[in-house]
């Protein structure tokens, strides 16, 4: 059984009713005829739900705990890959993870978040956040990357850096802060792709790419609407309006020019379908990297620098 | 080829004359609970002369204590307010009004070039005061005014930070605040011109974990708090007491964060110093 959020309790409904009708365990017209009116019904509400989500709604799907994690992505976008693993100072941060990876011929180097997909590797992983280490091995392989002129491929999806005194200890806004620096300064392109949650400076650590793609559903954004609904209006009970406020879902960031483009989800949402999702991403992937082909180290460079600098052009004065 | 476009040239601007302090104010130092005459928190660079607590001071103060009367403010990009239409209690266009009115500058970094024990240099400054200090667009083009500025003028860099982070209200083109500060401030890597970050009390969120810890030295004045998260969030995250001095100046030397934490009435001194071995 699917895990269902709360919105879609209409879809529940119509899921228990087709279950009992399975359960009657009986094989006639009547019953046949009837779980095929309420799987046409199921279907037709599914795109309508998905058709208008609100931002609030947005925020629930891309934490969905079924949405496609880094090993999903990993397996089914690419033929093979080697996983890489520690920061050669501290640890090996799982929360954030890394491959050498091929399609084909092509090579890539890939790095992404990974939250988990049970409570065991979802506590060991820090529900996504990592912390200093997970930043500081993602730069060791940024510079294989740049060595090797592999494009990087980042997948994003982590609610933000790590909260804690040992993450501080260990120098979390360094790690932020380098990571934002050396993936600047990488050789080859950078392709980051917001499969699910874009949260704050832990995103923007992995996120410096040549392209910034997201999946429809995904958002990507400066705070939690919790922590920026606790903050502006003093409870989280005012969660929704701050996800409003905000503008993270990714129509809102292709409209205020930071993305550059938006991969349409399966109907009813990258967790209903993962392998759709991922071939969805890797066309994307592979007619992206084409437009990078031919260009010098120099031109991909001066190309990122130019895009980040002249986001926010369109709201300057004159 | 260069991706300096938008140089603005720097003008003359008159300064806000500093006001006189009446004889009979009193403030009471947070951190001793003793009562202080202003006018001699003032004079001793807003430190407490009983227990060294390090008040905030506001960019302007620290513009003067720093360059002394002899500065030349610049004029930074203007950003069309409120790019979202953000709306909490209050709309964000009139909270932004407000805070112009209550510091009158334009936002919460001051550019500025002058002299500092006769050398040249181009400086930053965060105004906590300023809606808590925070980094929006406005924020952002005003660091890389100053990161052009001193390229152009062959002029060291020197940024003070004061600041709880990225601004909300400005959402996602805050957030992307933090690789365009970046790729300002590493624009001056490829020269031999010295970025020295200044941490001052707070340095805390997109601040921190962008250019204010790319300095190629860092110094924290005494007794700031500088971090990546807040101190509330951690607590609430991992349910546990803080460290005593957790996050402060002292903590993160020990840490080996930073290079130096120095007194306020030394930095002048140190910063100077610093320049000359430098250059
Ligand atoms: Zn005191």
């Amino acid at each position: 059984m699917q895990n269902f959020l709360d919105f879609e309790k209409p879809l529940l409904d119509i899921q228990s009713k087709m279950e009992e009708l399975r359960h009657l365990k009986d094989n006639s017209e009547n019953i046949a005829n009837e779980l095929s009116n309420l799987q046409e019904k199921f279907d037709k509400k599914l795109s309508e739900i998905y058709k208008e989500l609100t931002p609030f709604q947005k925020v629930k799907v891309c934490r969905h705990q079924d949405r496609p994690k880094f090993d999903d992505l990993v397996s089914k976008i690419f033929d093979k890959s080697e996983y890489l693993s520690g920061d050669r100072l501290f640890a090996d941060d799982t929360s954030l993870k890394g491959c050498l990876a091929k399609i084909g011929n092509k090579k890539f180097l890939v790095i992404g978040n990974d939250k988990g997909k049970d409570i065991d590797s979802r506590v060991k992983n820090n529900f996504g956040m990592a912390k200093p280490e997970g930043y500081r091995k993602a730069q060791r392989l940024f510079n294989i990357a740049s060595k090797f002129n592999l494009p990087i491929v980042t997948f994003i999806d982590t609610p933000g850096a790590f909260p804690g005194v040992e993450a501080e200890d260990r120098g979390q806004s360094e790690a932020i802060a380098t990571s934002i620096k050396k993936s600047l300064m990488v050789r080859s392109p950078i392709f980051s792709f917001v499969v699910g949650e874009g949260g704050s400076g832990g995103a923007v650590a992995m996120g410096m790419g040549n392209k910034v793609v997201m999946l429809e559903h995904s958002i990507y954004s400066v705070i939690s609407p919790e922590g920026c609904a606790s903050i502006l209006w003093r409870s989280i009970n005012h969660s929704e309006k701050a996800a409003e406020n905000l503008k993270l879902t990714a129509q809102d960031l292709l409209d205020l020019e930071v993305i550059d483009e938006i991969i349409k989800e399966p109907i009813g949402g990258a967790h209903r379908n993962v392998n759709e999702t991922c071939d969805l991403i890797k066309d994307c992937l592979e007619r992206i990297t084409e437009e990078f082909e031919n260009m010098t180290p120099e031109e991909i460079i001066l190309h990122r620098e130019k895009k980040y600098l002249e986001i926010g052009n369109k709201f300057m004065e004159n | 080829m260069n991706w300096i476009t938008n140089f603005v040239r720097p003008k003359l601007q008159a300064f806000v004359g500093k006001k006189e302090v009446p004889d009979n104010l009193w403030e009471t130092c947070p951190k001793c609970s003793q009562m202080l005459l202003k006018r001699e928190l003032e004079n001793n660079s807003f430190v407490c002369k009983h227990c060294d607590h390090h008040f905030r001071i506001s960019a302007k103060q620290r513009l003067s204590f720093f360059l002394g009367n002899n500065f030349m403010v610049m004029d930074t990009p203007k950003v069309k307010a409120d790019p979202l239409k953000f709306k909490d209690n209050k709309k964000y266009s009139d909270r932004l009004k407000e805070a112009q009115k209550k510091n009158s500058t334009y936002d919460s970094v001051i550019v500025a070039s002058g002299t500092i024990e006769k050398k040249k240099v181009t400086v930053a400054i965060f105004d906590f005061n300023f809606m808590g200090g925070s980094m929006g667009m406005a924020a952002g083009e005003a660091i890389v005014t100053a990161c052009n500025y001193a390229r152009n003028n062959n002029l060291p860099l020197i940024i003070f930070s004061s600041s709880g982070g990225a601004r909300m209200q400005e959402g996602i083109l805050s957030l992307m605040q933090m690789p365009r500060t970046v790729i300002a401030v590493n624009s001056l890597s490829k020269t031999n011109l010295p970025f020295i970050s200044v941490l001052t009390d707070p340095t805390t969120g997109g601040v921190s974990a962008s250019f204010a810890m790319l300095g190629d030295i860092i110094i924290a004045e005494k007794d700031a708090t500088i971090g990546f998260a807040g101190s509330r969030v951690i607590e609430e995250t991992i349910k546990e007491k803080l460290p005593q001095n957790f996050q402060k100046s002292e903590y993160l030397i020990e840490k080996g964060m930073i290079d130096i934490v120095v007194h306020r009435k030394e930095l002048n001194k140190k910063i100077s110093d610093i320049i000359e071995f430098l250059t």
